[in-house]
This record gives structure tokens, C-alpha cells and sequence, in this order.
């Protein structure tokens, strides 16, 4: 059978944590140009890490995240102004404290990365952002605030950033911080002493669907590693395993989160991916919106919709559709087994006719055309829990 | 886990076991621990041919698909379908109840090249010594 693991090469990127990694025996993969632990077979691997998040805090090394900051220079509101032209959501509407999912645009109105938007203070933001996009999206920033009073600053070496996702991360996070997480609402964030360490962003923000938090701490790797042993000894009681980007991968996709690449892409645009609620035409001029008018005028050619199997056989990323006479009329964008659902499922691109909920639609799967159908998506919601103050994510 | 000495092994993972013309064949307990929890697997029908060298099959974890290659040629003879429902097994018993398909050889001659347990042993710390470093 084919290898299903690169080797790694010196050329690859590692974050701070890699030994840790490769120290719990974690099969390592090549993700965007970084040595990445996919799973950690010894703790149970991808479902038993996938299970770990849905049901009790499971936590990911995304160090390999990117961070850049935009804050005044000398005029107030430069910051402000520069973040309103890149990202296509409106910036004026977040509270200090407050972030958001957004995207910085292509002026034809396709992507060049997602981004999450956290306003740090008065006119000073920070912008998370992929890995593998990460020097594009730095040039970007860079090329097209240069006419803005604001300075840029790539940080994205400056943190090891730890995702603690799971209905019990709040409870783990409660044991090494005295910020009151109770009042941080989902999409806000604080700074805090997290494990005796200062001025901590504790962001109420994550990629899997659950309650959670992700922590951005000092990148060397004596302190990385004393905050990821700490975090593994305070969740022991809740099940905390160490989780890979396979998880990963199938926690965000039951969710129906967008990958870069995938669902979002350059050629991909605002209103095909169905991200419209991040996408403030309204609020003034931004890159792209010009070409969202035009797209918008001439209509959708394709739609993303969710799939589910109905014959036997996985969807899988890059496999074609086809409609019931066999012509391909679509693509698989994203596609996995779902451990919560138990199901195959898969995100795809089809021809806007072929959106309505059941609509059939015939999945290559090497030499069989397998029977899905469309399904309403996100293919799961976490449960509604009363104690958690849920503010408007869709700012 | 032991690699059975009267087992014959390919360099992509695929164990053989040999009764007269009859080779039984599966995957190695080093190719289901690449692959992770396995899935889903297709196998083909009773009575299609095998081509040494060619895929006959998939076996499927969350993250990725695998083809598995033929040691020899012949025609398939029996299936293990209950794969269907318990794909695990290959994780837990890869050289046993984990079994794929049972062939009848056209050339048993094709599997002279094969590995002994000794040469697969060795090749498969040659792997994990490139994948570490």
C-alpha cells in the first residue's frame, strides 16, 4: 500500500513544540511547509481525538498560525482604516475585547486568506491567520496599507498558540488563570496570567465547533513546553489526549468551517463559498467589493453544499460530482468520515440548481459514481448549554 | 507485533501466506499502524482476477486511502466480508482475522522475490528510521 506519512525533511518548518510532538510518538505529516503532528497514536489517534474535543477538552498545537498586528502610528483610526480596506467584514463594529471571521479579499472578490479579526485596543488589531498562507498574507497586509497611517507587525513568531477545545475546556483553563473566562463571551478574548505568565490573550475562539479557548504564549520553547505540560496535567481529569490536524480536520468540517484551499481559495469568491454574512458590502470600500458588485450581477455559477454518502464509499477532497446522467458537474471541496455523525460527509461545490436539501448528486469514487445527497449543514451543532453566554458571532 | 515466519512480505505492506496454490493475503501490522483506524474497505468480487503488481483494492482509514497491491496474479476465491462491518479488524488482528482475499496463484514463480520475515523486519526499521528523521 502507498506510505501515508512523509518523512520528515530539514526544510520543514517546526513550531516550539515539535520535540514535545515527536517525544509522544505523534505521526508527523508535512502541512502547509510545517512538521505537524497529525495524530497521537499512542493516546488512541484521530477518532479517539476527534471523541476527547466533542466530549471533554482535547488540545492542538497551532503554532504555525500566523499573528499581525496593525496599530496607529501617529493619526487615530489609521489602524481602523487599513483593517476596513483588507478585510471585507466591518472592523468599526468590534468592541475592544471583541473579535470576528473575516477575509481579506482579491479585488475580483476571491480569497486570498480567512482570517480572525481581534480588536487588542483602540486602534490597534491583530490578525490570525494560515500557516501556509502566511508570507502572501504579510506581503499583503504590508503592499496594501502603505498609503494607511499604521505600522504592521509580523508576530507570528513571537507566540505558541495552544487551542483547548471541548465542552470542558473552560473548566481546565479555570485551574492555570485568574481571568474570569465567565465573562468572556464566544469570540472575545482577555489577557490574563495563564500559568504565572503576564498579559496572556485568552481568546474564546477555535476551529472545531466546541466551546473553547485558544491561548497565545511567549514562542521559546522552555516556556511552550511548561505551558503545554501544565495544560495536559490540568485537563488528566477531564480526558485531555493531545490532538492532531486530523482531528482537526474532521471536528472543523462536521462543523462546516472553511479550509483555505478547499472551501476558500483564489478562486473561489465570497458569495459561491456562502461566507456572505462576514461580507459587509455596506460599510465603504474595501478590496473586492467591486468585483463582489460585478459577481453578484452576473450570479452564482456554483454553490458550496453539504453531502452526505447514501451508497456505500468516502468522499473525499478533489473528487468529482456528477448529476444522474454521469456528467461531472461538481467538485468535492472537503471530504472524511464523520467520527461524531458516523456518517461520510463532504463539502462540494455544485451548480446552484443542485442546492435544494436531497437533491441527489453522484460522488466519482475511482471507477463508481456513488449516490449522496445534499444535507443541511453545519452537519453537526454542539448542544445549547445555558451556562455559556453566547454573543453574536456574526458581527 | 510478530511477522509470521511462514509469511512472505512486499515492500508496500502486504503480507502473503502461501497453502499449496491458495495464497491467503493481507496487510502487515506495520501498514495498519501508518494507517490508523481503518474504516472502510473495498474488496473485489469473488471470481475476478488479480494481477501481480496491480491494486486490487482499498483500505480506508478517516485520513486516507490506501490502494493495496497484489502480490501475484490469479482469481480471487474467497472475500473476508465481514471487513464490511468490522473493518477494525485489520487494526487488531492484521495477520489473522484481518485477512483480504484469498487467491488462486496463476505462478506461485511471482512470489520467489518476496520477503522473509527477517528482510521485512529490517526493511520496515529502515522506514521508520527515514520517517523520524
Amino acid at each position: 500500500m502507498e506510505s501515508v506519512t512523509t518523512p520528515a525533511i530539514t526544510e520543514l518548518r517546526k513550531t516550539p513544540l515539535n520535540a514535545v510532538h515527536r517525544r509522544l510518538g505523534a505521526k508527523m505529516v508535512n502541512f502547509g511547509g510545517w512538521d505537524m503532528p497529525v495524530e497521537y497514536p499512542a493516546s488512541g489517534g484521530l477518532v479517539a481525538e476527534h471523541k476527547a474535543v466533542r466530549s471533554g477538552v482535547g488540545v492542538f498545537d497551532v503554532s504555525h498560525m500566523g499573528d499581525i498586528r496593525i496599530h496607529a502610528e501617529r493619526t487615530p483610526g489609521g489602524a481602523l482604516a487599513a483593517v476596513q480596506y483588507l478585510s471585507m467584514n466591518d472592523a468599526s463594529k468590534l468592541a475592544i475585547g471583541q473579535a470576528h471571521y473575516s477575509a481579506m479579499l482579491y479585488p475580483e472578490g476571491t480569497f486570498v486568506d480567512d482570517v480572525i479579526v481581534h480588536r487588542l485596543g483602540e486602534d490597534d488589531y491583530l490578525l490570525v491567520i494560515n500557516a501556509g498562507t502566511r508570507e502572501k498574507d504579510i506581503n499583503w497586509v504590508r503592499e496594501n496599507t502603505r498609503s494607511f497611517d499604521c505600522a504592521v507587525e509580523d508576530l507570528s513568531d513571537a507566540y505558541t498558540q495552544l487551542a483547548i477545545q471541548g465542552p470542558r475546556a473552560i473548566d481546565l483553563l479555570h485551574k492555570l488563570t485568574d481571568a474570569n473566562l465567565d465573562l468572556i463571551k464566544n469570540y472575545w478574548f482577555t489577557h490574563g496570567t495563564v500559568c504565572g505568565l503576564k498579559n496572556t490573550l485568552i481568546a474564546r475562539t477555535g476551529y472545531t465547533g466546541e466551546d473553547g479557548f485558544e491561548i497565545y504564549v511567549s514562542s521559546d520553547a522552555a516556556t511552550s513546553e511548561m505551558v503545554w505540560n501544565k495544560v495536559m496535567e490540568a485537563g488528566r481529569e477531564f480526558g485531555i489526549i493531545p490532538c492532531g490536524l486530523g482531528a482537526r480536520n474532521t471536528l472543523r468540517l462536521e462543523s462546516k468551517m472553511a479550509l483555505y484551499g478547499h472551501e476558500i481559495s483564489d478562486r473561489i469568491n465570497v458569495w459561491e463559498a456562502g461566507l456572505d454574512r462576514y461580507c459587509k458590502m455596506d460599510k465603504g470600500d474595501f478590496i473586492g467589493r467591486a468585483g463582489l458588485e460585478q459577481a453578484k450581477a452576473a450570479g452564482l455559477t456554483r454553490a458550496l453544499v453539504g453531502l452526505e454518502m447514501v451508497d456505500r464509499g468516502i468522499a473525499r477532497d478533489e473528487y468529482c460530482c456528477c448529476n444522474e446522467s454521469g456528467e461531472v458537474i461538481g467538485v468535492v471541496t472537503s471530504g472524511s468520515p464523520s467520527p461524531t455523525l458516523g456518517k461520510n460527509i463532504a463539502l462540494a461545490y455544485v451548480p446552484p440548481a443542485m442546492t435544494g436539501l436531497g437533491t441527489p448528486i453522484y460522488v466519482q469514487i475511482r471507477t463508481q459514481k456513488c449516490k449522496a445527497q445534499v444535507v443541511a449543514t453545519p452537519f453537526y451543532k454542539r448542544p445549547k448549554k445555558t451556562a455559556a453566554p453566547q454573543a453574536a458571532a456574526n458581527v | 507485533m510478530a511477522y509470521p515466519s511462514n509469511f512472505r512480505y512486499t515492500k508496500e505492506h502486504e503480507w502473503v501466506e502461501v497453502k499449496g496454490d491458495v495464497a491467503a493475503i493481507g496487510i502487515t501490522d506495520y501498514a495498519q499502524h501508518e494507517l490508523g483506524d481503518v474504516v472502510f474497505v473495498e474488496l473485489p468480487k469473488v471470481g475476478e482476477k488479480v494481477v501481480a503488481g496491480k491494486t486490487f483494492g482499498t483500505v480506508e482509514s478517516v485520513k486516507a486511502v490506501s490502494d493495496i497491491y497484489s502480490p501475484a496474479s490469479g482469481e480471487v476465491i474467497e472475500i473476508n466480508d465481514v471487513l464490511h462491518n468490522t473493518p477494525e479488524k485489520i487494526n487488531t488482528d492484521p495477520h489473522g482475522a484481518g485477512w483480504l482475499i484469498k487467491v488462486r496463484l496463476a505462478n506461485s514463480a511471482e512470489l520467489n522475490g518476496l520477503m522473509d520475515t527477517a528482510a521485512y523486519e529490517a526493511y520496515i526499521a529502515s522506514q521508520s528510521k527515514e520517517a523520524s528523521a
